[in-house]
């Protein structure tokens, strides 16, 4: 059985690929349409039509699109992100630095939020209906319904404006201590958890509680297994899929959509580096970290779904 | 003698999804002797099922034990704690499921599975309890006992299944097995070897038993008593002989009578004979196609029959040999790659998008499972309707009285043309089912397993139903089943199907006793209204192998 796995698995790269190929075009021309002239805003508006001639020819931007999307697409293949508009340093080294940064930021919050969420689930799934149930899922939907600008400017309030006990900035750069690495992280990290938990906490409550209510559930009750019994070895392991799926959205996020606590904590990460490429109106910039972010999202989506078929011992 | 199991005026309530509590037990007495098997009769709904589940301690979702005692060696299951049942189940009452497909979890190893009661209780060490697996496996009659524990359960066949869920209850020598339903999920020739391995293993370790079914045949032949449940109140209880045969209440002999429905015989409607539907080397199945236009997998493979005018034909067969994609074929749901339908001397086209509208009429479909083939959102008015305006563009006044008249025939009170399917019963939805069938005023309807979900007593109703609706109309039926008894009640003509490929075809009214091999074990293996049938009954092994899904 395990070709046809391989083969499952070759498929799923596969469309992977073509994604990101079909987000690539959708990505250079939707960043193509954007108004305006390149040459003339890098200018200025007293530059001469030759001068503006000029810049054209020596950005390809005369050459037709398509064309310019081949040139970029077989750039990005060999590596080479493009150079940026605003200030001629290569793309690569303006995005290096901070996505380890955002890296850092994701990957801690993920050692954080992931084993946080998959507790609360399984185990409020584990006594459903209970006192402890309810107050998870009450708090859940709360956390879900208050927006992440707001969690992220309670905190900076409370432990930093009031109780001094945090850094309102995080500056990642100037971290010399285990100490200092928690204090930097310790408020981004919360409201990141925030935001990501809760969608897993519910997620991984509803396929456990999904699976609990199976004929071989309830065997394994007739059988005198205990509750905890139950859950973990019967209804966990045909629930991994589901939850795998859901743990992957919620950091997918992670990756790229943290743009308003990089803002609020004065992150140094990708998703902020972004935003400023848009007021700059760097393509190569933009264009490169929105690849990124799908190339990110993909992964984790891919992943999840070869975890979930390698779950499976009916594909195994 | 002490009596091992004593329930004493029982009583189980369930919350309905309006809150309101209903009583589903309604004050049962039942001893059980040790070694002593006792069967739950009793149709859908009759609470056969709970009852025996109270003997775990244990009332599903939405249930709960309101009063009374359930003894078991003196421990009553209804007073103790939670962690004192828990204790007992699996080690002293041991539970095997309706559906044991459904009730191993696909996500681990059988074996593991067979073996973890012993693990739950810390009874024995694993690789003792594996062993003793092994030797249940074996006195089960499963193929290769030393390796079957290590595949995973969707890779044995569901008879298999069964008889492995038999060894997890048996692993830990309880005193008591629940059977709940064991082999209502499996082929008549599978149940036999099923039957047989429960019953001896029971026997040869002296344990008391609890056989919940709704089949008295299969009964008889492995229980000592039976109780006769109806709305969870018992109506009868007696010995298997005395129930077969002197049974008291009318509920009991209602449901004998409904097991021995009368021979279709040779009543004739019309007397010139006419050819109605003639199919020749029918082909069709799914996947991919080859590139002379054949499917991958051929579910039906060259198949010819005929249907005469005011004639019946039957298709019988196990699960899996392709009935139903026939039915489908025929109708052009499923388009046939090859061969042809002749229907009153025309052949049909073979795709029903290719049909007119009034082919599509004379030739009717009913499924076999009436709550997914009625739109929950519509009135069975509407639903009636329907094809009334599709085919005979009736409307108003003219339509209602027209749904009028459909209710009649299928015996419905017309106060029903208002209601939804869900708040009709099994038999009544079925019976709707069938009357927007009527309501196209067919030649011919095809009947695919329509009284395979219903209970004894109502499916023999509804079959009553087709006799006398085929009278009035004359109507023919091709009628698809996997119960002989009533495919034999129905139909002048019958064919075995197996793999796909008709093996013969036998007309009852001749007294034409099978030939085929297989049509003869089919036939053969149909349980009786005998106690001493299963103890009788010899089969060729050889060709009980031949024909045996592994």
């Amino acid at each position: 059985m395990s070709a046809y796995v391989l083969n499952l698995i070759t498929v799923r790269l596969l469309i992977a690929a073509l994604t990101l190929l079909i987000v690539s075009f959708a990505v250079f021309f939707a960043t193509a349409m954007l108004p305006g002239d390149t040459a003339t805003i890098l200018l200025g508006q007293a530059a001469t039509p030759e001068a503006v001639a000029g810049l054209r020819n020596a950005m390809h931007l005369d050459q037709p699109a398509f064309l310019r999307f081949l040139h970029w697409l077989s750039g990005l293949m060999s590596g080479d992100l493009g150079t940026s508009y605003v200030n001629n340093v290569a793309v690569a080294d303006l995005i290096g630095g901070r996505f380890v940064n955002t890296m850092r930021l994701a990957g801690i919050t993920a050692l954080f939020s992931v084993p946080l969420a998959l507790t609360l689930g399984i185990t409020a799934a584990m006594f459903r209906g209970s006192l402890y149930d309810r107050l998870v899922t009450i708090l859940t939907i709360g956390v879900i319904s208050i927006p992440e600008f707001m969690v992220a400017t309670l905190a900076v309030l409370i432990f930093s404006v009031y109780l001094k006990w945090l850094p309102a900035l995080s500056f990642a750069n100037d971290v010399t201590s285990v100490w200092q690495l928690l204090k930097v992280y310790a408020m981004p990290v919360i409201s990141l958890t925030f935001v990501v938990a809760a969608q897993m906490i519910r997620m991984t409550r509803a396929a456990v509680i999904d699976t609990i209510n199976t004929p071989y559930v309830e065997t394994a009750l007739l059988k005198g297994a205990s509750r905890p019994r139950m859950v973990l070895r019967h209804a966990l392991p045909n629930a991994i899929g589901p939850i795998v799926n859901a743990v992957a959205l919620s950091l997918s996020y992670l990756v790229g959509g943290v743009i308003i606590v990089e803002t609020i904590f004065n992150y140094p990460g990708i998703a902020k580096l972004m935003v400023d490429g848009v007021a700059t109106r760097d393509l190569p910039l933009i264009q490169s970290c929105a690849m990124i972010f799908c190339v990110g999202y993909l992964s984790l989506i891919t992943l999840a779904d070869i975890i979930a078929i390698l779950a499976n011992p009916r594909l195994r | 003698m002490q009596n091992l199991v004593e329930i004493r005026d029982l009583k189980v309530e369930a919350t309905t999804d309006s809150g309101r509590r209903v009583e589903i037990i309604k004050g049962v007495n039942l001893d059980i002797a040790p070694g002593e098997i006792v069967a739950l009769i009793g149709e859908s709904g009759s609470g056969k099922t709970t009852i025996a589940l109270t003997l775990l301690g244990y009332a599903r979702a939405g249930c709960r034990i309101s009063g009374g005692n359930v003894r078991i060696a003196g421990k009553d299951m209804v007073t103790l704690s939670e962690r004192d049942r828990a204790a007992i189940r699996g080690t002293e009452v041991a539970y095997v499921p309706q559906s044991a497909a459904a009730a191993f979890n696909p996500a681990k190893r059988i074996i593991d599975q067979v073996i973890e009661v012993t693990r739950i209780h810390r009874l024995m060490p694993a690789h003792e309890a594996r062993q003793k697996a092994i030797g249940l496996f074996r006195a089960l009659s499963l193929p290769n006992p030393e390796t079957i524990g290590s595949r995973y359960p969707h890779q044995v066949s569901g008879g298999q299944l069964q008889r492995l869920s038999a060894a997890m209850a048996l692993i830990s020598d309880p005193k008591l097995v629940i059977f709940d339903e064991p082999t209502t999920a499996l082929d008549v020739t599978t149940q036999i070897e099923v039957l047989r391995a429960f019953k001896s293993v029971m026997k040869k370790g002296g344990i008391s038993g609890i056989y919940v079914s709704h089949d008295l045949a299969v009964v008889a032949q492995i229980a000592d008593r039976i109780v006769v449940l109806r709305n969870g109140e018992v109506q009868e209880i007696g010995t298997t002989a005395d129930i077969l045969t002197r049974a008291q209440h009318p509920y009991t002999r209602a449901l004998l009578a409904a097991f021995e429905p009368q021979p279709r015989g040779g009543e004739i409607l019309v007397k010139d004979r006419k050819v109605l539907l003639e199919v020749k080397d029918l082909v069709a199945g799914y996947g991919a196609k080859h590139r002379d236009g054949l499917p991958l997998i051929r579910a039906v493979d060259e198949v010819s029959l005929s249907v005469e005018k005011g004639r019946n034909l039957g298709i019988i067969g196990e699960s899996g040999c392709g009935k139903s994609t026939l039915a489908r074929a025929i109708a052009g749901i499923l388009p046939a790659s090859s061969g042809t339908i002749i229907f009153e001397n025309r052949e049909l086209p073979s795709a029903v998008r290719q049909r007119s509208r009034d082919q599509l009429r004379e030739m009717q479909i009913v499924f076999q499972y009436a709550d997914t083939a009625l739109n929950p959102e519509k009135s069975i008015e509407e639903i009636l309707g329907r094809p009334l305006t599709f085919y005979h563009g009736m409307r108003g006044k003219q339509r209602e009285a027209r749904v009028g008249q459909l209710l009649d025939m299928v015996h419905l009170p017309n106060s029903l043309r208002h209601r939804r399917p869900q708040e009709l019963s099994g038999g009544q939805k079925q019976r709707v089912n069938f009357a927007r069938a009527l309501a196209a005023e067919p030649k011919l309807i095809i009947c695919d397993e329509i009284t395979s979900a219903l209970d004894t007593v109502v499916a023999a109703a509804i079959i009553d139903l087709l006799k006398e609706l085929q009278r009035e109309l004359l109507l023919s039926y091709i009628f698809i089943s996997h119960d002989l008894s009533v495919v034999e009640a129905v139909c002048d003509e019958i064919v075995v199907m197996y793999g796909g490929r008709k093996v013969e075809e036998i007309t009852p009214a001749h007294l034409q006793a099978p030939q085929h091999p297989y049509s003869k074990l089919l036939f053969s293996s149909v349980p009786k209204l005998d106690p001493g049938w299963l103890d009788a009954l010899e089969l060729d092994p050889e060709l009980v192998r031949s024909y045996s899904k592994s």
